[in-house]
């Protein structure tokens, strides 16, 4: 190569670096809103279906975080994202003390389910006391005979876990369940898999249980229909005056969208697996306040009076 | 396989190769230069100190090459945050940040790889550039033209830990869905998912790709060696 020809190359380089810039510029032009969601949510597939029709309405692109529950909340915090979309009462009021977060608002439920081997070695089948069913895992766990797989990674499923072992005065991370309670730090597909493969226990989300399903032919829900085991959404705005640079506008406008009587019912005809995985309780005073939002009329009020 | 399906993959895999792709070739700016005067032997002086010097500095070098990926994320993720010293930016969660994040990754793979490349061309050949009259930036160039060998074995390590590598990514772009999802960070989010298949399908997409741009690199070296 002769000096000319090294020139030639910069300048091919240059140009291609100054190209890539320019078309980054692109994305600029859209007003964008952040939203940090768990995985639970997102790998439903119900953000996918909702998102583009908010896109097209408000001309807006919605760009989406998805990561557990602990982590989403961590990023909210630093000033990262808009606003969340979380499930877990203990953090997000946390949240709303602490000053991060405001206008916290019920936006629709699912629930969990505890799944197991169709042997059902710890004899949980049948129940609806999840409390019950988790001391008697422990037993069989104690016996050698079960296998309780933890996400351990700080989701809102997590949480929920953990505030059952509590319940019972037990501590997972005693270092003598270490043989039959596993810690995985995954996500909730990885761990319904990691439980069809060692034939375990584990606790989910009736969303990601329907998704997966189908591949997982050694599993069956076991335990269902416990109050404690009833999973809200709640929506959260960043506190503009903590991140006055968020798109605050943005945020509100996309909160408005789920709780308006469009999103609600889009909500509520999300299929997946020929099942509707969550419901709406935006709009469903009653309801809303029953599952841990005492504030849903005034919140939703203020919401509504938010210009378009 | 319907045409957005298609259209999605396309936009991942130009992601990932203009990530990757972008952060080799500032990486080889950057690396080469720096590469090229740490290898050269004007370290290796007589006195102790110097010496060790030398060897401390070549160990930081090659401790660098090693960096995890995931690391490297959470301090670009720290650094950009909005909460962070470069936050009033705005690059997290773009493309950009995926870049730095590459880039910082690659350079030190770029400066070693140089560096030993450089190192190994005997040092005969600058000094007798030197006595034939060349000026010094001519005799460089020299030592450069032997060691070209290493030099594009240097980019084809660091394209190859780059386009391969999916922590860093994930921390700092946020793998979201058609902005920065890249086919390495696609792949985790489709075996999360349970797709497996995709999964595949993306994997064996990526091994081509890196295949290809493989080939073109070692024709280059083969044909360097002949030329």
């Amino acid at each position: 190569m002769s000096k000319p020809k090294i020139l030639i190359a910069v300048l091919i380089i240059a140009i291609f670096a100054t190209g890539m810039l320019i078309y980054e510029q692109q994305f600029l032009l859209k007003p964008v809103v952040m939203l940090a969601t768990t995985t639970s949510t997102y790998d439903s597939g119900l953000l996918d279906y909702l998102m583009p029709k908010f896109e097209t309405k408000h001309d807006t692109r919605v760009r989406i975080i998805s990561a557990g529950t602990g982590q989403a909340m961590e990023i909210a915090q630093r000033g990262d994202c808009d606003l969340v979309l979380v499930h877990c009462r203990d953090l997000e009021l946390g949240f709303v003390n602490g000053g991060h977060g405001i206008r916290r608002i019920g936006i629709m439920y699912n629930d969990f389910v505890i799944i197991g081997p169709m042997s059902d070695p710890a004899g949980i089948r049948g129940s609806s006391n999840a409390t019950e069913a988790f001391a008697k895992i422990a037993r069989g766990g104690g016996r050698g005979d079960a296998i309780f797989i933890s996400r351990a990674d700080k989701s809102g499923t997590h949480m929920l876990e953990l505030s059952i072992w509590k319940r019972l005065g037990m501590d997972p991370s005693n270092k003598s369940w270490a043989s039959w309670y596993l810690a995985a730090g995954a996500g909730m597909g990885a761990v319904l898999r990691m439980a069809n493969e060692k034939g375990a226990y584990a606790l989910t989300d009736r969303g990601t249980w329907l998704s997966f399903k189908s591949q997982l032919a050694n599993m069956a829900v076991l335990v269902q229909g416990d109050k404690i085991l009833l999973n809200p959404y709640a929506i959260i705005l960043v506190n503009p005056e903590r991140h006055p640079h968020r798109n605050y506008n943005g945020a509100i406008a996309l909160a408005k969208f789920m709780i308006s009587e469009e999103g609600q019912g889009l909500i509520a005809n999300f299929t997946k697996g020929g099942e509707r995985p969550f419901m709406p309780i935006a709009r469903n005073l009653e309801l809303a306040e029953a599952l841990g939002f005492p504030n849903q009329r005034d919140e939703l009020s203020w919401y509504d009076a938010r210009p378009q | 396989m319907e045409s957005p399906f298609i259209e999605e993959v396309l936009s991942i895999t130009l992601l990932s190769l203009r990530v990757s792709g972008l952060a080799v070739l500032i990486g080889a700016l950057a690396g080469v230069p720096i590469g090229t005067i740490l290898g050269f032997k004007r370290f290796r002086g007589k006195r102790t100190l110097m010496r060790l010097m030398d060897v401390a500095l070549r160990s930081f070098v090659n401790t660098l090459m090693g960096l995890p990926p995931v690391v490297v994320g959470l301090v670009v993720y720290l650094l950009l945050s909005s909460s962070g010293p470069l936050g009033p930016l705005r690059l997290l969660y773009t493309p950009t940040a995926m870049i730095l994040t590459q880039l910082i990754m690659v350079t030190p793979i770029i400066i070693g790889v140089t560096m030993s490349a450089v190192g190994g061309v005997e040092e005969s050949i600058r000094e007798k550039a030197l006595s034939l009259g060349a000026s010094n930036w001519q005799a460089t160039w020299m030592v450069l033209r032997e060691a070209r060998m290493g030099l594009l074995t240097a980019i084809i390590v660091a394209f190859g830990a780059a386009i391969s590598e999916v922590g860093g990514i994930m921390m700092a772009g946020g793998n979201i869905r058609w902005f920065t999802r890249t086919l390495t960070t696609a792949i985790v989010t489709e075996v999360e998912l349970g797709n497996f298949a995709l999964a595949i399908s993306l994997g064996i997409i990526l091994l081509t790709m890196a295949f290809a741009i493989n080939l073109l690199l070692t024709i280059m070296q083969l044909r360097g060696v002949r030329g």
